[in-house]
């Protein structure tokens, strides 16, 4: 039955993929602009720019464009960045571990701290604990990104300085430090070129978790320090959100009579909560932090830009703004496609969580 | 047991002369409105921001424009004088200290205020009236018309919405009337979502049926009959969508994308002196803060109307 409602979900998705692929393409062309002189800089002869246009295929007609894209992509090939005279692919490679590990460092905060807060404000409702809570969460969502940024970069990376509380501003390590991939240090022997390789590349520019895998810790240490205050500037929108929501579900959830019931069983309290409420408060709780994920990624251009880190949103925002096609499709398409496959498992833990759904 | 109380109070049965005063449902409304104290917080800030919106051109002590070189013995980008704490009487007062420009700071943030509310206003509007045509002809209409419309929402939710509106700027161009455009297609889906999902609770009731049995045509169905009792969850997606549309266009200005200087919007003269945050901080600081200001106030507002509206959560937020 899960397989089947899996299968029908993810069915439902192909037109919305292609839809997401139609919108890139139809977006990065009308982006005014000629690329050409974007690319080769503005003093690009006549000539020049005529052949540029013939060797990238832009003389051809929109749909022939088009349907050439869509076989590339088929076959795992994004193009080529004009600007940078790389595969999109390994730009991908390079940039997107940045902002995989800030997202992910951000989602765990907003998880760690959100839910533990919105429990005990539930729990303890109308008290101090909850009111303060839920004032601080209101004053979260409100948050402009880029501002707690700069306000967290000033507070702990000057007034902290000389302190054991100072933290760097920006960047992912110290100068000077520099970090072997894992399968270097391991003596890996990877074939030259191929997915193997991209892969073994994608986890050694996660510099946590490749540190981890090499021990080493004086690295591990920079990079943690590094990431602090970006990802708790990119989490307090979503750890507030995860706050409100676990408290509200939590709060219809004990109201119930089978916590009643439960309660008066002589259950331990902190088990109905837990294995009792919880669980059935999971729902809307999931959906935030599947959505929250994924906004992320948007919010991770403001970050990225405050704390000068390269990962995908600056470098797709420097793309847009150099009409550089290549990286503008590739790089919406992996962050769309990332939200739709994010949906569909926010929809598949649904049907994990309440077997009811399952059976619409 | 709260809510019977309340509604026994204010409706009042005159037995011998058999008159019934009963609260109408906005004034239920009012009330459960006015009970929280958070909703009230959001109007208080927000009456204090139209009010400096409005006035902003009598308050301001300064021109927001114009830089005071030669008119004031003043520097760049100085630190916050004001008088009551210390600063000396013969330096002239600037109480948020002076921009990049030589230009008094806390004069360009009153007239910020102004542009803030009109470009959270104007683009939920816009996204409002097209939104909910979207929404209401897709469910009222249902079938292919329905999936065409509700596929393609599908397609522009599965982008961030920030990212999607830094696109839509780079194809119009920069400029804060492209950026209220992108903004406000952007936030299109949710009301369309928001309005055929009230549709569609709506349009199979007896009293449409009765109206479509008259002879009334489809436009008068939609939006005489069908559209105005869909419309609570709209109240509260579009005062919510307010906080979102000011984040939101605050940072598109803040990329530099939005506003142009020398327009005195928040998010861009946050953006203008991000770098000077070591060494200026309070350029920094004063309109991001306002910025989280106005966003809290419609924030609050927006859950306040919604518990307000929706009776049936009530029980939880008082």
């Amino acid at each position: 039955m899960l397989a089947q409602y899996i299968f029908r979900r993810l069915l439902s998705a192909i037109p919305v993929l292609f839809g997401i692929l139609l919108v890139t393409f139809t977006l990065a062309r009308v982006i005014p602009g000629d690329p050409c002189r974007a690319i080769l800089g503005e003093k690009a002869t006549q000539e020049v720019c005529e052949r540029f246009i013939r060797e990238k295929g832009l003389d051809k007609p929109i749909p022939v464009q088009f349907w050439v894209y869509l076989k590339e992509i088929a076959r795992g090939d994004f193009g080529q960045s004009f600007r940078y005279g790389m595969p999109v692919t390994r730009l991908l490679v390079e940039r997107l571990p940045t902002t995989v590990e800030l997202s992910f460092a951000a989602l765990a905060i907003s998880v760690v701290i959100g839910i533990p807060l919105g429990l005990i404000s539930a729990i303890k409702h109308n008290s101090w604990i909850d009111v303060l809570t839920m004032i601080w969460a209101n004053i979260g969502v409100s948050m402009p990104v880029f501002w707690l940024g700069l306000m967290l970069a000033y507070v702990f990376s000057l007034t902290l300085k000389g302190t054991p509380f100072w933290l760097p501003p920006s960047g992912r390590l110290s100068a000077g430090m520099s970090a072997d991939p894992f399968y270097v240090v391991w003596g890996l022997a990877l074939p030259e070129s191929g997915l193997l390789l991209a892969l073994a590349q994608f986890i050694s520019r996660l510099n946590i978790l490749n540190a981890i895998l090499t021990a080493n810790w004086p690295l591990l240490k920079d990079a943690v320090t590094h990431l602090i205050l970006p990802s708790v500037a990119l989490a307090t929108i979503p750890m507030a959100l995860i706050a409100r929501i676990t408290r509200s579900s939590m709060l219809e959830v004990l109201g119930q009579d089978y916590i009643r019931t439960a309660r008066a069983k002589g259950l331990p309290f902190l088990k109905i909560v837990l294995k009792h409420a919880f669980r059935n408060s999971l729902l809307p709780l999931v959906t935030v932090i599947g959505l929250s994920l994924g906004s992320l990624l948007g919010g991770a251009v403001l970050t990225e830009t405050i704390f000068g880190l390269s990962g995908v949103g600056r470098t797709l925002y420097d793309a847009i703004t150099a009409r550089d096609y290549g990286i503008v499709q590739a790089f919406t398409v992996v962050i769309a496609i990332f939200f739709v496959i994010l949906n569909l498992m926010v929809d598949i833990s649904y049907a994990y969580l309440d077997p009811r759904i399952r059976l619409e | 047991m709260k809510e019977r109380h309340g509604r026994a109070r204010i409706s009042s049965l005159d037995v011998e002369g058999l008159t019934y005063r009963s609260a109408s449902l906005w004034q239920i409304t009012w009330r459960r409105f006015f009970r929280r104290k958070s909703a009230l917080v959001g109007l208080g800030i927000l009456a204090v921001l139209v009010f400096i919106a409005l006035t902003a051109h009598w308050i301001a002590p300064y021109d927001p424009y114009k830089p005071l070189i030669g008119i004031e013995n003043v520097q760049r980008r100085e630190k916050p004088c004001i008088h009551l704490l210390g600063c000396p009487k013969d330096r002239p007062q600037h109480i948020m200290g002076i921009d990049g420009n030589v230009r008094d700071q806390f004069s360009r943030l009153l007239y910020g205020a102004r542009l803030s509310l009109v470009i959270g206003i104007s683009t939920v509007s816009f996204a409002i009236i097209i939104g909910t045509i979207l929404g209401a002809v897709s469910g009222y209409f249902g079938g292919w018309v329905d999936n065409v419309i509700m596929r393609f929402m599908d397609v522009l939710l599965a982008f961030p919405s920030l990212l999607l509106a830094i696109t839509i700027v780079t194809v119009l161009g920069p400029g804060l009337i492209n950026a209220l455009i992108a903004i406000s297609i952007v936030s299109i889906p949710a009301y369309a979502r928001v309005v055929r999902a009230g549709v569609l609770s709506v349009r199979e009731m007896d009293y449409v049926a009765a109206s479509r049995a008259l002879g009334g045509s489809h436009f008068h169905l939609i939006f005489q009959r069908i559209l105005p009792n869909a419309l609570t969850p709209l109240v509260v997606q579009g005062t919510l969508g307010i906080a979102t549309a000011i984040l939101e266009s605050a940072a598109l200005s803040f990329l530099g994308l939005g506003a142009q200087p020398p327009t005195p919007e928040w998010g861009s003269m946050l953006g203008a002196e991000r770098n000077q945050v070591f060494t200026a901080p309070h350029l920094v600081f004063f309109p991001g803060f306002a910025i989280m200001l106005t966003v809290l106030a419609f924030n609050l507002l927006g859950d306040g109307l919604r518990d307000a509206l929706d009776p049936r959560l009530a029980h939880i937020s008082e």
